[in-house]
């Protein structure tokens, strides 16, 4: 199994976020992530699903999601030809011994902190999924007292837009 | 493909204000609906009182929401047309779901309507509330909760177009009552621009020639037909490839009719009870040429022993059903009326430039298995009446003019087997979903399509006794169907399966309708009950005559009862999940296959 990023243009109704979830789960497919939110057109929402399949499933998901009739497009975004990107929250134990250490780390990361405690700071990490792990995996030994994390959005390089191409052909 | 109708004067009262009810029903007329099948309840009074005012919707009252779903697929099937139910919120709502799920599974094209509380009470869980649009979404093609009244003819217009189109399907609409009582203006829409829904795409010529190469090239060739080539309404131009191929060709159980079986090319049914011949064509063939057909777990047996050396090709209008089960080779996207045409022409053009295999041989090994194992049954105990002999006589005795309505179990396989199909769409069953009780009411959807054809459920008495409530609307909405009960006083697939699987344990499976003199209930009194004209038949020497007496009357329904030996079996047969190569012919008897090749 491999993860794949799919980005999928859906109209912006009601219940739509029942139907591909839904699908997902009768079909059997698994989703590692899931993020929706609003495009440039008030029409239209955007979808990045990252799904744990092999190369013959994948497509069995999108024929799939291509027959909901709110989905307008599904695009796969390879890593090597977009940017993707999570968000994670997370709050580490942070005294005064070791918050200097702590810090030392969110910058390196170019991490933002976000709230300060006096045991406590809460950091802000943007970052593909590698380097969200890699940053959890440095601050652990401080201590995790907290962690929200985002699904994965990503966007293709270049100049080309997914959302013009299928809004134009529709 | 079933066409989007439209009404003879859909802009008729365009820009009038009237209630959303009003505009829901003059909706449906502009849709072109001439008949719809509901029972009004609470939520959906609103929508009730215009609708007895039109003069184009008839309304037919069941008994049951089951019933009017299942009628409105029996009208779709026999028609073409989309069938329409109706019903109101919570209750009235989910007794549609098991009819819904069936028109899912044998992509069937169907409106449902439903009533819903008020959108103001929605989500407080009101009485009889229940969220039936998210209830349905696994089982129909799209579905819709309407609020607004403005919204409602866009959505009626909407919802018959997705049903129609492309693979045909169910589509519910929820309308909250409030909508209904609502003033809106009428507005039917002169263009449906769905952005996520373009149903047909043209067969790509490329994979039709790729597909007619191999055509032309095999020397193993099936064509295996499905329900799809049914609902494109192709039967001409499948028969036109079957004569210009030469190859053998197998109908699904949802395609029998398709091609005449008469035709001398035509295997029969392929699958779990289908023959011989069909099963072990598929299983040795080196190109299976799939059209409209979906590769169902009931065909393929075992799957990755099914057909190990045929190219696939693989030809559906619904992209998601290629390489679902099994991968395609040369995968076609289009409807199959398309692609059996583009097909015709291709593989004439390969022969046209010399490319023909021999198809001698292999008709050679075709034949053998035909005549090795031909379609048969047992003789009951002398005095007892077969249940295929029934059957039978039946099909030839009412002839390939009459709609045939199949329950489900042993009756509806021996339906499929042993009655001749000659036309398309002569052969109404619930194939997929495999819905016991779908044939009393699909018959009588069925009748109402087609007023000036016989119908004859074919039914069982398990079945019968899940829908025969139905017999009520028949009889006073004048819609003469005929009803066949093959009575072996059992569920009698299940007690098959008991007899082979389960040591002869029959754990719940006897009904007491017919067996050690029990009749409970006497079919015959709960015709007569109903109004319908009830016989019985209970010796072979009586069969023809109470099947001739039955098809006499035509004004009334009439229900035979026919006591038939309750441990008749359906053969042959491949076990669930065993290889087709195990088909048995009969009971542990299976064809010795030629190795040779």
């Amino acid at each position: 199994m491999s993860k794949h990023t799919l980005s999928v243009l859906v109209e912006n109704r009601p219940g739509i976020l029942a139907r591909v979830a839904g699908l997902f789960a009768r079909r059997g497919f698994n989703i590692h992530s899931l993020a929706v939110g609003p495009t440039e057109h008030p029409d239209v929402s955007r979808m990045t699903v990252v799904v744990d399949v092999d190369e013959l499933p994948l497509e069995q998901v999108t024929k799939q999601l291509n027959k909901l009739i709110n989905v307008i497009k599904i695009v796969e975004l390879e890593s090597s030809a977009s940017v993707q990107r999570e968000l994670l929250l997370v709050k580490i134990r942070a005294d005064l011994q070791t918050r200097s250490n702590v810090l030392e780390t969110v910058r390196l990361f170019r991490a933002k902190v976000v709230d300060v405690a006096p045991d406590a700071v809460s950091v802000e990490v943007t970052g593909n999924p590698d380097k969200l792990d890699a940053f959890l995996k440095v601050v652990e030994p401080f201590g995790i007292r907290e962690l929200v994390q985002s699904g994965l959005v990503g966007i293709g390089r270049g100049s080309r837009s997914i959302t013009d191409r299928a809004l134009r052909s529709a | 493909m079933p066409g989007h109708r439209h009404g003879p004067d859909a802009s008729a009262h365009q820009g009038e204000t009237m209630t959303g009810a009003a505009s829901l029903v003059r909706s449906l007329e502009a849709a072109g609906v001439e008949v719809a099948f509901g029972i009004p309840g609470g939520a959906i009074l609103p929508l009730y009182d215009p609708l007895m005012d039109s003069t184009r919707v008839r309304h037919i009252l069941t008994r049951h929401e089951q019933g009017a779903g299942h009628a409105a697929e029996g009208y779709a099937q026999a028609t073409g047309r989309v069938g329409v139910c109706m019903a109101t919120s919570g209750p009235g709502a989910t007794n549609l779901v098991t009819p819904i799920a069936d028109a899912y599974m044998d992509s069937v094209p169907v409106v449902a309507i439903t009533g819903q509380v008020a959108s103001g009470s929605i989500g407080t869980d009101a009485f009889q509330e229940a969220d039936i649009s998210g209830i349905t979404i696994p089982i129909t093609k799209h579905n819709y909760l309407v609020t607004n009244p403005a919204d409602i003819p866009q959505t009626i217009a909407e919802a018959f177009h997705v049903a129609g189109t492309g693979r045909p399907g169910p589509v519910l609409v929820d309308v909250a009552k409030d909508a209904l009582q609502a003033m809106t203006t009428f507005a039917w829409p002169d263009r449906i621009d769905m952005p996520g829904y373009r149903p047909v795409a043209r067969p790509h010529g490329k994979q039709v020639r790729e597909a007619a190469r191999l055509l032309a090239a095999s020397s193993r060739p099936v064509l295996y037909v499905g329900g799809g080539v049914l609902k494109a309404r192709a039967s001409q131009e499948l028969r036109r490839l079957a004569d210009v191929t030469g190859a053998p060709v197998v109908t699904t159980l949802m395609a029998r009719g398709a091609l005449p079986d008469s035709h001398p090319q035509h295997l029969g049914m392929p699958g779990m009870h289908g023959t011989v011949a069909a099963v072990a064509a598929l299983q040795r063939a080196d190109l299976i040429v799939s059209l409209g057909a979906r590769f169902d777990d009931r065909v393929t047996g075992k799957l990755s022993t099914f057909a190990p050396g045929a190219t696939i090709v693989h030809a559906d209008i619904d992209p998601a059903e290629i390489s679902k089960n099994r991968t395609a080779d040369v995968p076609i996207v289009g409807d199959a009326k398309d692609v059996i045409a583009e097909l015709v022409v291709a593989v004439q053009a390969e022969h046209a430039a010399g490319r023909r295999a021999d198809l001698s041989g292999w008709w050679a090994q075709v034949e053998a298995w035909r005549e090795t194992y031909p379609l048969g049954y047992a003789e009951p105990p002398s005095g007892e009446v077969s249940p295929q002999a029934v059957i039978q006589r039946l099909g030839q005795l009412a002839g390939p003019e009459t709609l045939y309505v199949g329950g489900v179990g042993q009756h509806q396989m021996w339906a499929a087997q042993f009655i001749r199909y000659e036309n398309p769409n002569t052969w109404i069953n619930s194939g997929g979903a495999g819905t016991m009780g779908f044939a009393v009411p699909a018959a009588m959807g069925a009748k109402v399509g087609m007023p000036d054809r016989t119908v004859w459920a074919i039914d069982g008495d398990g079945c019968f006794q899940m829908t025969n409530q139905e017999l009520a609307t028949c009889v006073i909405n004048d819609i003469p169907i005929k009803v066949a009960v093959i009575n072996n006083s059992s569920l009698g697939m299940v007690r098959q399966w008991q007899t082979l699987f389960y040591n002869e344990r029959y754990s719940n499976t006897d009904l007491h309708t017919s067996a050690d003199g029990k009749r409970i209930p006497d079919f015959v009194k709960l015709a007569d009950a109903y109004g319908c004209v009830g016989l019985r038949c209970e010796s072979p020497k009586d069969v023809d005559e109470t099947i001739e007496k039955a098809m006499s009357i035509n004004d009334v329904p009439v229900v035979v009862d026919f006591v038939v030996h309750r441990d008749a079996m359906v053969w042959p047969m491949v076990p669930s999940g065993v290889s087709n190569d195990d088909i048995q012919f009969a009971r542990g008897v299976s064809p010795t296959w030629d190795r040779e090749e």
